[in-house]
């Protein structure tokens, strides 16, 4: 089958598409956009976490053709022309990212909680990133760009 | 990957950024499952089905006929020797006519799509006579137990005796001990991509621990000189010791070389599972002799690991587990007995804290165990027992740098506690969270302590060496270095590290770390907390080498001696600025390359397990807090502080991220991650079943960083990376065993554990 649709403001196209392929597939296989990871394809580590029509979702558990007509965002539609977005500082500047396979979707997920709640406490903090698995930094220096990003 | 290049100043003891950081915030970083090339194509396996079954047949003649596929491989295509391992060449890389473990590789495809690749898996006809699986290994050793391997099933037993053979005590505490199998869980799957050159050789981009140990057996099982099989690190997300063994190298490989076609691997989770080795599971039996006042006389240890179906580096765990399983405490008179075994479970190898881990959940209840009974402090009985410089182990090696383990324990003590818990809480503070299982009734708060010691580096006897390449040349009127080692950054921070190293000895601010790649030699292995260690002691080396060699040709050209370089200025004795770098080079670059090795170890003796084993050791204490729900059996970690000594910190973020890591891995094995394992057959090959620690399972951690320098090292630095992994689940079982008042002799401590 053939899909079109808008990934980080841009019309894209791909044919052929077999009907099983997640979006997370097609994102990074078809579109060139391997920045979402997929570290579970079955939606519990969080690391394929995009926007969909301004909703996070796992883009392993979205079929690409669902995706047909929409609006993605991903990791790679964070940063404008000033530069990256505030929350991708932070994590740099922290420490939170190690081997960084995690991070795509800890900063979809956390620029989605600061877009609802600018000023989280740290126990909303842990709740919103809950669906986000990280196996290098046991979480401290995340929080502590959530916080960063927080007050940017 | 590509080459990185960072401005931003920082030498050692400064915390520069990481320079792949942006990279990885921008989804541009190249890990090894994204990459792509034209005309790729993509490889599955297909894997046993059966934890211990005779191959009689294999037919692959549907997968074949199906549109799309370009190759189905047996071992029958294997054109060298079907045989892998780290340790002992004893695994076909592609199965023969025995499996020995459920998951074991039997048949690859390489098609158009990875779905068309999977249907054609499933229709390989594979003609198993399943055969009696040995999944017990306390007994494997039986003299009726099927046979593993031919030789048997024995891997490796190592005994150390050391003072009495006949030791007594006034006072004599004993417990058996069992720790479930714990799985590295890195994020990033098992993937690469194998590029044929068209001329008989091939590039392989792939994510691992050891480029060149992995070029060794691509080359030895596709018969292929190392010229022709060039590897090249992708980008790895973690590792952990689950990417020391082969995954899809060779079978991407030989794929590749079939097809003539890019060949691309990825595992999906649940194949990960059963794509790389696991902790060993442990059986511990523990006897310690002490004075009516708790100083320890003896202690006997039993320790079984289960090695599964081939050895991995179960031998080197062996190691570990005999010669450090007694923790790091002064013991006059020692009996250990440590053997791995063969059975038909999945293979078990590397795991950071690599065979300490296991033995200090023993060592540490039962020195809990020995304070309850003399009726000393259990903080005060570990100092009062603990290892100090000028100390001799239980191998009788000497421990010739700083042991601070009474400090470290003194000092979790003394960390701030969490308040106690007053009126009405957050219910996402208790345990079971938001599931609001419970108000705060039947809650009870613990406390517990652990210390532990671990090996940095290479043991008994094994050369362990690092070599890098430095360059120094004048770039667009600055000086530039360039490192290259084949080292491998896995999140870790090491590319960080090398250009600190760089900076602080030749005082230029910008250096580009070179891809990671085998035309450089070895980098030995990102493994047993010692690449800052060896691979920085190596880049420290290199760059001696190059100064030495500007300084020489700046001496020729100048007539004077005894200068010194500092950044792009050659400077005399009395600091007057002789010349620019950039007069002394013109157009050239000084590139220098060291192989560097840490001071030897020994074998130790085979009948009594003495000798020097360790190149250094590590130590660090932990503190944890817990609130159980003792009516449910639901535990949240409150608190998990830790002091840890680690020589000197290159890098002293990074240092404590390494220590916040290890400490969740730790915590894990304590409450929740176990590759459940019935029969031969894993349980739970997926993040739905296998649980690592969430965001919302970490407690906050304070950290206190000891740099007590190690003469012997470079910088005199300490491996960081595996000591917070062994004592941190320890000191979280303790606090369980406070709080509930039950014994608790297995992890992970399952809520059936303390409700019944």
């Amino acid at each position: 089958m053939r899909i079109e649709l808008t990934v980080n403001g841009a019309r894209h196209e791909a044919d052929d598409v077999w009907e099983g392929e997640s979006l997370l597939y097609a994102l990074r296989e078809r579109l060139g956009l391997p920045g979402s990871k997929n570290a579970c394809e079955q939606g519990e580590c969080g690391s394929c976490t995009v926007y969909l029509d301004g909703v996070p979702v796992c883009s392993c558990l979205v079929a690409a053709g669902q995706a047909q007509g929409r609006e993605v965002t991903t990791v790679e539609g964070l940063a404008d022309d000033d530069g990256l977005d505030p929350v991708q500082r932070a994590f740099v500047e922290c420490g939170a990212v190690q081997c960084g396979f995690c991070t795509p979707g800890f900063l979809v997920s956390t620029h989605d909680l600061l877009a609802r709640n600018p000023s989280p406490s740290d126990p909303e903090i842990r709740e919103a990133l809950a669906g986000n698995l990280c196996r290098c930094t046991g979480y401290e220096k995340i929080l502590d760009a959530v916080r960063m990003a927080a007050q940017s | 990957m590509t080459s990185t290049e960072t401005p931003t100043a920082g030498r050692i003891g400064d915390s520069p950024l990481r320079p792949d950081g942006t990279l990885k915030v921008t989804g541009e970083f190249a890990y090894s499952s994204d990459l792509w090339h034209d005309d790729m194509c993509w490889g599955v396996t297909l894997r046993s089905p059966h934890p211990h079954a005779r191959i009689h047949g294999i037919d692959i003649s549907a997968a074949l006929a199906l549109p799309g596929v370009y190759a189905v491989l047996t071992h029958e295509d294997v054109p060298g020797l079907n045989r892998v391992g780290l340790e002992h060449l004893d695994q076909p890389a592609l199965a023969e006519d025995v499996v020995r473990y459920q998951g074991e590789a039997v048949a690859l495809v390489a098609a158009d799509h990875p779905e068309t690749a999977r249907r054609a898996a499933k229709r390989i006809v594979v003609d198993y006579e399943v055969l009696p699986a040995l999944t017990d290994p306390r007994h494997a050793l039986d003299d009726d137990a099927p046979h593993v391997h031919p030789d048997g099933n024995l891997v490796r037993a190592m005994k150390i005796r050391r003072g009495d053979p006949e030791p007594t005590a006034p006072v004599v505490v004993a417990l058996d001990f069992e720790v479930g199998m714990q799985d590295q869980a890195f994020l990033g799957p098992e993937s690469g991509l194998a590029v044929p050159d068209g001329e008989g050789g091939l590039d392989l981009y792939v994510a691992t621990q050891w480029l060149h140990v992995d070029q060794q057996q691509v080359c030895r099982v596709l018969d292929l000189t190392p010229d022709r099989a060039r590897l090249h690190l992708a980008g790895v997300g973690g590792a952990f010791g689950g990417r020391e063994d082969l995954s899809i190298h060779v079978h991407a490989c030989l794929l590749a070389m079939h097809t003539g076609k890019p060949v691309k691997m990825s595992y999906s989770r649940d194949e990960s599972f059963f794509g790389h080795v696991h902790r060993h599971p442990a059986w511990l039996r523990y006897e310690f002799g002490a004075s009516d006042t708790g100083e320890l006389i003896y202690a006997k240890a039993d320790i079984l690991f289960d090695g599964g179906a081939y050895a991995s580096s179960t031998t080197a765990v062996v190691g570990n587990g005999g010669t450090l399983g007694l923790g790091p405490y002064n013991i006059p008179s020692v009996s250990v007995d440590a053997r791995g075994v063969y059975t038909n479970n999945p293979p078990c190898g590397a795991m950071r804290g690599f065979g300490c881990v296991q033995a200090a959940f023993a060592h540490e209840a039962l020195m809990d165990e020995l304070a309850d009974r003399v009726g000393v402090d259990r903080v005060e009985i570990r100092a009062r027992n603990g290892m100090r410089e000028g100390d001799r182990n239980i191998t009788g090696q000497l421990i010739d740098s700083a042991a601070p383990v009474a400090e470290l324990i003194e000092i979790v003590r003394d960390l701030p506690l969490p308040a106690d818990p007053v009126g009405e809480r957050d219910i996402r503070d208790l345990p079971g969270g938001a599931a609001n299982s419970t108000h705060g009734e039947g809650v009870v708060r613990g406390i517990g302590y652990a210390v532990t010691y671990k090996n940095v580096g290479f043991s008994e006897g094994f050369d362990d060496y690092s070599t890098a390449r430095v360059r120094l040349e004048m770039t667009a009127g600055e000086p530039v270095a360039t490192v290259q080692t084949a080292a491998a950054e896995v999140g870790q921070g090491l590319i960080t590290v090398e250009q600190q190293i760089c900076r602080t000895e030749l005082g230029v601010d910008r250096v580009v770390v070179s891809p990671k790649d085998t035309s450089v030699g070895s980098g030995g292995s990102t493994s047993a907390s010692r690449q800052t260690y060896v691979t920085g002691g190596a880049v420290k080396a290199a760059c001696e080498a190059v100064r030495a060699s500007v300084l020489a040709r700046a001496a020729a050209q100048l007539g004077a001696r005894n200068l010194r370089l500092d950044g792009d200025k050659i400077i005399a004795e009395n600091g007057e600025v002789l010349a620019s770098l950039a007069d002394v080079l013109g157009d050239d670059a000084v590139d220098e390359t060291v192989e560097w090795h840490h001071r030897p170890t020994e074998e130790i003796d085979p009948e009594t397990g003495q000798g020097n084993a360790h190149v250094q050791y590590a130590f660090s204490a932990h503190r944890a807090v817990v609130d159980v729900d003792v009516e449910l059996g639901l535990v949240k970690v409150v608190a998990l502080d830790t002091a840890q000594d680690v020589g000197r910190a290159i890098n002293p973020d990074a240092v404590v991220g390494q220590i916040h890591g290890g400490s969740a891995q730790g915590m894990g094995l304590a409450l929740m991650e176990e590759i459940v394992v019935t029969d031969g057959k894993v349980r739970n090959p997926s993040f739905t079943d296998y649980l690592i620690p969430t965001i919302l399972d970490m407690p906050p951690m304070q950290v206190k960083v000891l740099e007590y320098a190690d003469p012997h090292a470079p910088y005199g630095v300490r491996g960081v990376g595996e000591p917070p992994t062994i004592s941190s689940g320890p000191a979280v079982a303790a606090a369980i065993r406070a709080a509930t008042g039950k014994a608790l002799r297995r992890v992970p401590v399952r809520p059936e554990h303390i409700t019944l």
